[in-house]
């Protein structure tokens, strides 16, 4: 019962989903968060999401809309209360190395050098010690960071440090990347670099991606699809197709298109934004 | 030679203590029965050391040695597992509040009945005095490990063992250390407050003796002793942190 659902689920499946999808299932799920007092926090509402396979899809939604919780919950990171996940066909019970997380704030491990840090995950996996290294040596490389193997975070930039943290994501080579704003607390120019860096990347080894963000024009720029989400609770509100405007350069997002599909998802946000502000 | 200087100029104030306090004494404007001359007191110091100096000094190094070892061990342990584990918090817990407002001092009759007046009452002690800043920031540190940190590792497949030997304890490395500093100075307070409430030696004991006999110059030089040692052990373990965490830049 897990990996083929009867193809009269009241969704729109994709014609490539009669067999077990390799993607991203999010199935009617629920989160509620429970304060140490006060009420429970509905932060997801019945959502429902299908990512295909090898796609990278932004989601996009006013402040507390549950993107990251959704993210969290793909990840494994929190137990699903309601509805199901399943992630290659498998249902996800817990966080695993086939589901690589970049956070908005590197979470690198301080007392660890670059090389320790893109190391650590390496050697859980099974690997030869040569394999770990040459892996290690690979990926620092491919975000620039020959020559920083041995500095420590604290030395390093903002920028760095999350190339770092790509970079130990990458080396254990996950089939889906959660990337949590990665790039939210880079400075604009670092952003720009990075964004260029990523596509990249993932031209070369592409991956399904599930990237949250609150800029939308980092959404457009680098995703498939961009899922715009509601007001908490989260619901999907919208999915937009920019695969046409996906940028192999930056060149496309000067683009009448781009321009217009920035503005067309910006309106959606704004709504949401606007009814969000509402609650507080 | 460089640094030689510069430890000279950092310690300047200090020196300027010592010079102030030979001058004052000198010209009489504090009686020497009340301040002995700091001349008198490291001559008082050198004649003690060709005496039984040494032999007391290292008992009470000993005795603060073994308390605060033991003290680090237990209370690390505690601490970093109570973080760690809830039912480990629930037991522990009312234990370290009922001790946290005690005056340790208050126990050292009691370790001196059950314990006798030897190196083992003083012992436990500095442990019991010594753990609570140990298990105190220990706890702390541990809880307040980025629960983001936690979770990079669990993504990779780390298990919970080793989260918490490979993630936990590194991260929560630097506020640890600090519990121990905390501890460190504590155990001379204690280990210099048992030996002179009651004990036959330690250099706690020496500074009780020569006091009550009249001869503050060597009352002065077991001061003096005991305050060199413990800033001694301070600077070094202070060194000794900080190359431990160069990571923090």
């Amino acid at each position: 019962m897990a990996a083929s659902r009867p193809a009269t689920t009241p969704k729109p499946l994709e014609s490539s989903v009669t067999a077990p999808s390799a993607g991203i299932v999010i199935d009617n799920v629920m989160h509620e968060y429970q304060p140490q007092r006060g009420r429970a926090v509905l932060a997801l509402d019945r959502l429902n999401l299908e990512i295909r396979d090898g796609e990278f899809i932004a989601l996009l939604g006013p402040s507390g809309c549950g993107k990251s919780t959704l993210l969290y919950l793909i990840g494994g990171f929190m137990p699903i209360q309601h509805g199901r996940i399943t992630v290659g066909g498998r249902a996800v019970t817990g966080p695993g190395p086939d589901r690589g997380i970049v956070f908005q704030h590197f979470a690198l491990y301080p007392w660890k050098t670059v090389r320790e840090n893109v190391l650590y995950g390496l050697t859980k996996q099974r690997l030869t010690r040569d394999e770990c290294r040459d892996r290690a040596e690979h990926f620092i490389k491919l975000v620039g960071l020959t020559g920083f193997e041995d500095s420590y975070p604290s030395q390093l930039s903002g920028g760095m440090k999350q190339r770092v943290a790509i970079a130990r994501t990458l080396a254990i080579d996950p089939d889906t990347l959660l990337m949590d704003e990665p790039f939210g607390a880079l400075d604009a120019q670092t952003r720009a670099l990075m964004q260029e860096e990523l596509i990249a990347i993932w031209n070369q080894s592409p991956k399904t991606v599930v990237f949250v963000t609150h800029d939308v024009r980092e959404a457009v720029l680098l995703a498939d699809r961009v899922a715009v989400m509601s007001a908490r609770p989260g619901r999907l509100k919208e999915i937009v197709d920019t695969r046409s405007l996906r940028a192999a350069n930056a060149d496309v997002a000067e683009t009448p298109e781009f321009v217009e599909k920035v503005k067309y998802i910006w309106n959606l946000v704004r709504e949401e934004a606007i009814a969000a502000e509402r609650h507080q | 030679m460089t640094t030689v200087v510069s430890v000279l100029w950092r310690y300047t104030p200090l020196l300027l203590l010592a010079a102030a306090w030979e001058a004052v004494t000198r010209l009489h404007l504090i009686s020497q029965n009340a301040l002995p001359t700091l001349s008198s007191v490291i001559a008082s110091l050198i004649r003690l050391m060709t005496d039984d100096l040494a032999h007391h000094t290292l008992v009470s190094v000993t005795r603060g040695a073994t308390g605060l070892a033991l003290a680090i061990v237990a209370g690390t342990a505690a601490g970093v597992l109570m973080a760690w584990y809830r039912p480990v918090r629930m037991v522990v817990n009312p234990f370290i509040q009922l001790l946290y407002p005690l005056p340790k001092s208050a126990l050292i009759p009691l370790t001196i009945i059950w314990l006798g007046l030897g190196n083992s009452s003083k012992i436990a002690l500095i442990f019991i005095g010594c753990l609570l800043p140990v298990v105190v920031s220990a706890f702390n540190a541990a809880r307040g490990v980025d629960h983001l940190l936690v979770w990079s590792a669990r993504s990779v497949g780390a298990s919970d063992r080793e989260i918490l030997r490979e993630i936990v304890i590194p991260a929560a490395l630097p506020e640890i250390l600090n519990g121990y500093r905390i501890a460190l100075a504590l155990c001379f307070i204690l280990v210099v407050a048992g030996e002179l409430i009651i004990a036959n030696n330690g250099i706690g004991y020496l500074i009780g003796f020569l006091g009550e006999a009249g001869d503050y110059r060597g009352m002065f030089a077991g001061v003096l002793t005991i305050s060199l040692i413990g800033f001694a052990a301070d600077r070094l373990y202070v060194l000794a942190m900080n190359r431990l965490l160069v990571w923090r830049g």
